[in-house]
């Protein structure tokens, strides 16, 4: 049973308020959204920072949703995981998804060329990604990493450690600070 | 003219389309996974509203939340808005809500229809 406490330890040092690993549906983002939600009420947040993190987590999670569509049969090894902490200085949005080997290159080239963009650049992106895309274009080419990183103002950070010869670990974690964002 | 009415959930805005009384707005949490099929009836309600509208029209949207996916479809609301005569948005946020007025400024840029700025 150590892995019980030792899961605990882990939790409390990375100030985790929300943990959850397992099926992303609609219906969970619905609840994980809920639930940091009261947590956030609960710990009388300061409003703009609670709307960036809630607005994060909406797109951090449908992120999870949409990647994970592409798993045909549920599978224990393809789960996918959330995780919420919360520091003095501001909030840190963490998700880990499998995904198919052949999407690392572009979702690298993606995220290095947002963490690449300033403010206005980011504004220009969105606006331009907005009006490019059509209705059934579900990806978005990326308008949801952009979005994070606007609402965060921090570079996103990533990394893609390999599962399988097929998978690796989509790794995607932002900071929602409380300093004013200029 | 048919109301369309529909009312908010966790993750999908009121909608209020009524010809009669002038009353168009979109209001509260927009986060549907799939907003291309929540946003169809609207933009299918200002089609045919669009063909003989009233001689102005106020579209209110006051959002608290909306996700990126509904951003294409309140911009493809917008392009549906577009050629109406004497059309008028009023986009409402919360006196704190830095990022929600900068949206609205944003769509402002991007179609050609007067917008007003509402805090509440």
């Amino acid at each position: 049973m150590n892995f019980f406490s030792d899961l605990h330890r882990t939790m409390t040092s990375q100030k985790l308020i929300l943990a959850y690993q397992g099926e992303f549906t609609q219906e969970t983002t619905k609840s994980l959204l809920t639930t940091a939600e009261r947590s956030l009420e609960a710990s009388e947040e300061d409003q703009a920072i609670k709307r960036k993190v809630f607005n994060v987590m909406v797109e951090s999670l449908q992120n999870i949703v949409k990647h994970n569509e592409e798993f045909a049969e549920p599978d224990r090894a393809h789960t996918a995981i959330f995780l919420v902490g919360r520091e003095a200085n501001g909030y840190t949005i963490m998700s880990g998804n499998p995904v198919h080997k052949k999407h690392v290159p572009g979702l690298e080239g993606t995220l290095d060329r947002i963490n690449g963009l300033e403010k206005k650049a980011l504004k220009d992106l969105y606006k331009k990604i907005i009006q490019q895309t059509t209705l059934s274009d579900k990806g978005g080419a990326g308008l949801g990493f952009v979005d994070m990183a606007r609402k965060s103002g921090e570079r996103l950070w990533f990394d893609f450690p390999e599962m399988s010869e097929v998978y690796c670990f989509f790794c995607l974690k932002l900071n929602v600070s409380r300093e004013l964002q200029s | 003219m048919d109301i369309l009415q529909l009312e908010g959930t966790e993750d999908t805005p009121k909608v209020t389309l009524d010809k009669k009384t002038g009353m168009l707005e979109i209001s509260g949490r927009s986060l549907p996974e799939d907003s291309t099929e929540f946003y169809k009836p609207v933009l299918d309600w200002i089609e045919t509203y669009a063909q003989s509208p009233n001689p102005s029209t106020d579209f209110i949207f006051k959002l608290e939340y909306f996700n990126t996916s509904s951003s294409k479809l309140i911009l493809d609301v917008l392009y549906a808005l577009e050629d109406i005569q004497g059309i008028k948005v009023q986009w409402y946020f919360h006196e704190e809500d830095e990022d929600m007025e900068e949206a609205g400024q944003e769509f402002s840029e991007l179609v050609e229809i007067p917008f007003e700025f509402k805090a509440y």
